[in-house]
């Protein structure tokens, strides 16, 4: 293992699409993280592209067993860490995909969360099951076409909102809730920082675009995942204790810049009701978590 | 150290004195009083361990996989619909080669729901990869966990171990024992020492991903150290036998040597089979029994020999395989296709489902069948005015 590989401790050389970004938020939370961290990772993109034997990515201890139960192999690993004396100085983490987190891992992550124990659990929100061929997931959002809900001709794709899995992790009255985009790196870093100096259950949600599943150009990952934060779409937010404690304030642009970048939004373009039902989400959030700075 | 004590307590004391690091269960009967009592220890200090109340089996199964991963050992238990929800795991957790001890306390699959003993259960997760021992009674049962911790965490083993108990009989039902010492279960059982684990100072990658031109290979493994695990067993029974005094072998022949009859069963019923044999053989009767200890690794090589001389063999499952022979049925049957030495008969009865008693009249009703020529997937104490009622 050169130097440079194990500064990063994900390394270059996985098998992800070009422009994945998820791969990118992986590494940038890592690199918080350091290598006194433990991740049990659920099945899907990361886990996939990140270890085909004989090759893995992870340069800190790292194990997947299933689709659906990270958040309780985790727990088994703090336990044992415990057990040992040896949590007190490292991190443990579970992580998934969108699918992974808000469908069919919740019941093991909010039994983690009650549970109480010392872990962050991040979801990797690239808002479908990408890894299986980009079928809806409960975290993708409002109309947008995937291949379990195409758009058709009686169809706008998607028929329902995004589930509100960082509401759901507060009502268990975790010690705190973060939402980021890795389009905004040093936000996310501050969360994943934040996160792992407070003890008990955290969570942490992060936009990460998908260019196969999304339809867009591979280069424009970055631009995409901050549009969505400034149309108001995927607001930056932040709870301690169940208490919003900060919002990512953003000089709001209309939901069109962001949707018609993507493939999977292509069928509402031309749909002014759709855009308005789609602006009114933005809308919402934006009033909701008081996302626009105040001139005065 | 004698004892009279209900078979629950006297497990988890027993699995207590292995000094599980993490033990993880979710409610289900008739498994509870183990775990119930293990957490009764760690209340009153008398058990450092991490226990993990979580919100499915599924997850009680993944927290013992994990803890087992950082290389603590690990204590789970369940039964019935519980086995089935953890079966994702257990097939997982064997091919993780973790070394994960689990009590299936046998009982019944739903539909219809019922909580008393058969052993579908266990019987049905069979190929999952973990060693499967079954217990005839209490003494057993506690014998058997500390065989299971020293098997499975063998470094040329490392494959997880179910130690199956019926259900009732054998969780709830007082016997007397001996307790085995902690002193003897120290001498017995070492410290375990993970040979690969999740460290921050030796990072590892632990679950990857096999493609093609791996897959074969690592279930190949698993196949082999099956077949070296049951090469090991004789060993582990004999270093037993000098620690603690008692005998045991993947298969025990009781009273087989000039049998003309001889019933093949697992578990608590072995018990019942016993007393039928000695009353019959007082009577001048030839009758025998084969209990087998281990489903998996299955003994081929000793039933071979225990049952090639004897000319009507009976085999009896708490268990069914819809729709094809009954599953120990099936696997002793194919030990003697196209073997020129075999029982002239090999029949197949079904009897103790969801907890119907299998009393010493149907044991006896069992031989007498033997009499006939070869039956198969006959099922004994059946109700036929339940049948008529169309249930």
């Amino acid at each position: 293992m050169s130097d440079s590989i194990k500064k990063t401790l994900f390394a270059s050389g996985h098998t992800a699409c070009a422009g994945c970004g998820q791969s990118l938020a992986a590494r940038l939370v890592l690199e918080v993280c350091g290598p006194n961290t433990i991740i049990a990772n659920n099945t899907g993109c990361l886990e996939v592209f990140s270890t085909k034997y004989p090759e893995s990515a992870w340069c800190v201890p790292w194990i997947h067993s299933l689709f659906e139960n990270s958040a309780a192999v985790a727990s088994g690993i703090e336990a044992a860490l415990k057990f040992l004396g040896k949590k007190q100085n490292i991190n443990v983490i579970c992580q998934a995909g969108d699918g992974g987190t808000g469908d069919i891992g919740m019941q093991a992550l909010s039994g983690m969360w009650e549970r109480g124990h010392d872990i962050l659990s991040i979801c990797y929100d690239n808002e479908a099951y990408e890894n299986t061929g980009i079928q809806r997931s409960g975290l993708t959002p409002y109309d947008a076409s995937t291949t379990t809900s195409p758009a058709g001709a009686q169809s706008f794709g998607n028929p329902r909102p995004k589930k509100p899995v960082p509401e759901i992790a507060n009502a268990h009255g975790i010690v705190y809730v973060a939402i980021a985009s890795v389009g905004y790196p040093q936000d996310l870093q501050k969360k994943v920082k934040k996160a792992l100096s407070l003890k008990g259950p955290k969570y942490l949600q992060i936009h990460v675009p998908c260019p196969l599943g999304w339809g867009h150009a591979t280069e424009l990952t970055y631009q995409i995942a901050r549009l969505a934060v400034q149309a108001g779409l995927y607001p930056l937010i932040e709870y301690e204790n169940g208490e919003l404690v900060s919002s990512f304030k953003i000089t709001p642009k209309p939901v069109e810049e962001y949707l018609k970048l993507q493939r999977r939004f292509r069928h509402v373009l031309n749909n002014s009701e759709e855009i308005a039902r789609i602006q009114e989400t933005a809308n919402k959030n934006i009033k909701k978590y008081n996302l626009v700075v105040k001139n005065n | 150290m004698r004892a009279f004590l209900e078979g629950s307590k006297a497990i988890a004391n027993t699995v207590s004195l292995c000094r599980p690091g993490v033990i993880s269960a979710y409610p289900i009967t008739p498994q509870t009083h183990i775990v119930e009592e293990l957490a009764q220890l760690v209340a009153d200090g008398k058990l450092d361990s991490q226990f993990v109340n979580v919100e499915s089996e599924h997850s009680a199964a993944s927290v013992v996989l994990g803890a087992s991963a950082s290389g603590v050992r690990v204590f789970t238990a369940t039964s019935s619909q519980g086995l089935f929800l953890m079966a994702e795991v257990l097939f997982n957790i064997a091919g993780m080669r973790l070394p994960i001890v689990l009590t299936c306390a046998n009982r019944a699959i739903s539909a219809p729901i019922n909580i008393w003993n058969d052993q579908q259960d266990s019987v049905s997760l069979r190929d999952c990869g973990f060693v499967q021992l079954y217990a005839e009674n209490v003494q057993e049962a506690v014998d058997f966990h500390l065989l299971a911790y020293r098997l499975a965490e063998h470094k040329d083993i490392m494959l997880p171990v179910m130690v199956c108990i019926d259900g009732y009989i054998l969780t709830h039902g007082i016997e007397t024992l001996d307790m085995p010492e902690k002193e003897k279960i120290d001498k017995f059982l070492p410290a375990y020492q993970a040979p690969y684990k999740l460290d921050v100072d030796n990072p590892l990658t632990l679950g990857f991903l096999a493609d093609p031109d791996y897959y074969t290979e690592t279930r190949f493994a698993m196949q082999e150290t099956h077949n070296e695990a049951l090469k090991m067993l004789p060993e582990l029974f004999a270093d037993f036998s000098s620690v603690f005094g008692r005998n045991y072998q993947c298969v025990e022949k009781y009273r087989l040597e000039d049998a003309q009859k001889a019933i093949v069963a697992m578990g608590s019923v072995c018990g019942t089979i016993k007393d039928v044999v000695d009353e019959l053989r007082k009577k001048g009767k030839k009758v025998g029994l084969l209990k087998i200890s281990a489903l998996r690794p299955f003994p081929m090589q000793d039933i071979y020999n225990a049952l090639k001389g004897i000319p009507r063999v009976a085999v009896m499952d708490r268990a069914l395989s819809l729709g094809s022979l009954a599953p120990l049925y099936s696997e002793i049957k194919s030990i003697f296709f196209a073997k020129k030495k075999a029982p002239k008969i090999i029949s197949s009865f079904i009897a103790g489902l969801g907890g119907r008693d299998i009393t010493a009249e149907s044991i006896k009703e069992i031989f007498r069948q033997l009499n006939q020529r070869e039956v198969v997937g006959k099922f004994i104490d059946l109700k036929a005015e339940l049948l008529q009622d169309k249930l």
